[in-house]
């Protein structure tokens, strides 16, 4: 897997704000059908250097490789279009909306005459939906009456419905019962195995530890150290997220 | 919000012994309101974008000015006083400043990022002065005769027959747009309305609109008037003497022409869907990679344009465009918009809501004129109207979200 070109390669990624360098020279490869856990506490900079990927933030120096080919991600409709789909920790859902409007928003289905075309994207909804949550029938309802679970396969639908290469999934469990859990998990190896290649941003070890073929820590906006999991244990990790310093591995 | 309109109006017309629910006042109510709606169909985008604008009455005054100005005083130097293109060239013209001083708004809204209560509370200042100063406060009358028809009066209306066309035409569009949907959704195996249900409501809008027809063709031209009409047809009057109808006023067709305009932006364009999805979460609509400062721009734009219209339909009205013309303008559009369900955080309203509540607004106003209400009164009466109305909403609405959830 290592030898292979990696899916994305992010190089000396660095961004301040307000003279404070929230990620500084931070360097991290996804490969295709990884998932990678990126781990650290809150403000460790994980959200931050995830979304200089996903298109939120323009990084202030640092490159990004998209098979291996330098891409320059300037808004998160340019990350769309390089295949990169962010499931944000708020999800991102306009509350006002059905979930149709939502899966769409950014890229709706038009008729013809150029009209927007609710019953198609009703209809193509549904189709998703039923993979994710079999159970979901408030279509016509504004997401803002749907339960957290709800809400989240709706994010989760909007993110692999456009045949996403790179998932970004930021704290993906946060809000969710152990049933939904379990569901989410499901789905995460079963896109692993379609060759996607997934981050799972969490800054709790035990969301993604029995998930992530590599751990990747960071601390005060450093990287620490990656490290694939099966070479590491939880306590190793642990004290790479809490101390900040590389244990002795490999 | 029918419902309160209809108990509006019967309570009204009862106090004011049977005065209100006639064809005349309903028609003068209806024209009356027009310049209102239009530019109440434009709020409620505005607001449901999260944004206000507080400039629009002042907004409607330049930009009956600059109309004024053009047809008495600019054209017919040009091309003399009877020109048949004075009156397009002037609502162009109209139009045209109207969508440069909404692209302003908008422009320093969206990228020079200052809040839209203070740009357009500067508008409501600036554009007031603007209007004076174009004629240094001088009234400008009379307007081109065409221009006039967009104010309603005697020749500002479509007369019986057209409006029979009119309502023909609804009627037809209305069984058309059912039909389709049902096709549609029948084409994709989605779950049908039972058919007696679309009937009642496809029906009650019909009816809906030969009641309108009905109320039109029932309030005739003053004899004289249709005297002076059949003259100059070569009519011959019958000794029972003449009745023409009015048939619906040109500014109500503009009123409802403008609201199904942006009812379809709203609701079937990319554009509409966005200003929804900005008013419902703005970090989502930008992530989602919709241009969020375009849609303002778009929105402030729409909302100057509109604010031509209703200028147009309002100095013809008046046959005259004065520098206070459509003062207070801007706390009846909101306050209609409000009342038509709104909501001032953003992301939800509906155009044909804002019309009714404009034409709410207007029925009390003028059905306490009918009542013989002293001013003060009346205007002690539409401040409370308002709250109550916006506190039942929040109600209402509170109460079927816990039903939902």
């Amino acid at each position: 897997m290592s030898a292979a070109q990696p899916l994305v390669a992010m190089r000396g990624m660095s961004i301040s704000f307000g003279g404070i360098r929230a990620v500084d020279d931070v360097s991290l490869d996804l490969h295709a059908g990884e998932v990678v856990g990126l781990l650290g506490h809150n403000g460790a900079g994980k959200s931050t250097f995830i979304k200089m990927l996903s298109g939120a933030y323009h990084p202030d120096a640092g490159e990004i490789r998209i098979d291996g080919q330098a891409v320059t991600i300037n808004s998160p409709r340019d990350a769309r279009r390089h295949g990169i789909e962010t499931i944000y920790q708020t999800l991102a859902l306009a509350d006002n909306l059905d979930a149709a409007a939502n899966l769409f928003l950014g890229r709706e289905l038009r008729t013809a005459w150029g009209t927007l075309d609710d019953v198609a994207m009703e209809a193509e909804t549904r189709q998703v939906m039923a993979r994710l949550n079999p159970h979901f029938v408030k279509f016509k309802e504004p997401v803002r009456a749907l339960s957290g679970g709800q809400r989240q396969a709706v994010a989760i639908a909007r993110a692999i419905h456009f045949n996403a290469r790179i998932l970004i999934m930021d704290e993906p469990t946060a809000a969710l019962g152990p049933q939904e859990t379990k569901q989410v998990a499901d789905l995460i190896l079963q896109l692993k195995r379609e060759g996607i290649g997934i981050f799972l941003i969490s800054h709790d070890i035990h969301d993604v530890f029995d998930l992530a073929d590599r751990v990747a820590v960071m601390k005060n906006g450093k990287m620490v150290g990656t490290a694939p999991t099966h070479a590491v244990t939880k306590d190793q990790v642990l004290e790479m997220i809490i101390l900040g310093t590389r244990p002795s591995i490999q | 919000m029918l419902a309160a309109l209809a108990l509006i109006w019967v309570g009204v017309d009862i106090l004011s012994g049977g005065a209100f629910l006639t064809p005349r006042n309903l028609w003068n109510l209806s024209v009356q309101t027009a310049s209102v709606m239009v530019m109440a169909t434009g709020m409620v985008l505005v607001i449901v974008a999260r944004h206000i604008d507080l400039s629009v009455g002042s907004v409607l005054g330049v930009v009956g000015m600059v109309m004024g100005v053009t047809q008495t005083e600019f054209l017919p130097r040009l091309m003399g006083y009877d020109s048949p293109f004075i009156w397009v060239l002037a609502l162009g013209a109209g139009v045209a400043v109207g969508a440069a001083i909404g692209l302003l708004h908008g422009v320093i809204i969206a990228y020079l990022g200052v809040p839209a209560f203070i740009v357009t509370l500067g508008g409501l200042l600036v554009w007031r002065g603007c209007a004076w100063w174009i004629t240094s406060g001088r009234t400008v009358a009379p307007m081109d005769d065409a221009f006039r028809r967009m104010g309603g009066g005697v020749e500002g209306a479509i007369g019986s027959s057209w409006t029979w066309v009119v309502g023909v035409l609804a009627v037809a569009a209305i069984v058309w747009r059912a039909l389709h949907a049902r096709r549609r959704r029948q084409q994709v195996g989605f779950a049908l309305r039972p058919v007696w249900a679309e009937v009642v409501v496809a029906g009650l809008a019909c009816a809906g609109v030969l009641a309108v027809v009905l109320v039109a063709n029932s309030y005739d031209l003053p004899p004289r008037v249709a005297e002076r009409i059949a003259a100059a047809r070569g009519l011959v009057v019958p000794p029972e003497g003449l009745s023409i109808a009015h048939g619906l006023a040109v500014p109500v067709l503009i009123a409802v022409g403008a609201g199904i305009v942006v009812t379809f932006l709203a609701r079937r364009t990319r554009f509409g869907r966005y200003v929804f999805a900005l008013g419902g979460n703005p970090e989502a609509a930008e992530l989602s990679g919709v241009d969020t400062r375009r849609i303002t721009v778009l929105v402030f734009v729409l909302m100057g344009v509109l604010c031509a219209v209703a200028a147009a339909i309002s100095t013809a009205r008046l046959n005259a465009a004065t520098n206070a013309q459509g003062t207070l303008d801007e706390l009846y559009v909101i306050a209609a918009t409000v009342i038509g369900g709104t909501s001032l955080s953003g992301g939800l309203g509906t155009v044909a809501g804002a019309m009714l509540g404009a034409l709410v607004m207007q029925s009390l106003q003028s059905g306490m004129v009918l009542m013989g209400l002293d001013t003060p009164l009346q205007n002690i009466v539409v401040g409370l109207v308002l709250v109550v109305a916006v506190w039942l909403d929040r109600l209402y609405r509170s109460r079927t979200l816990k039903g939902a959830a």
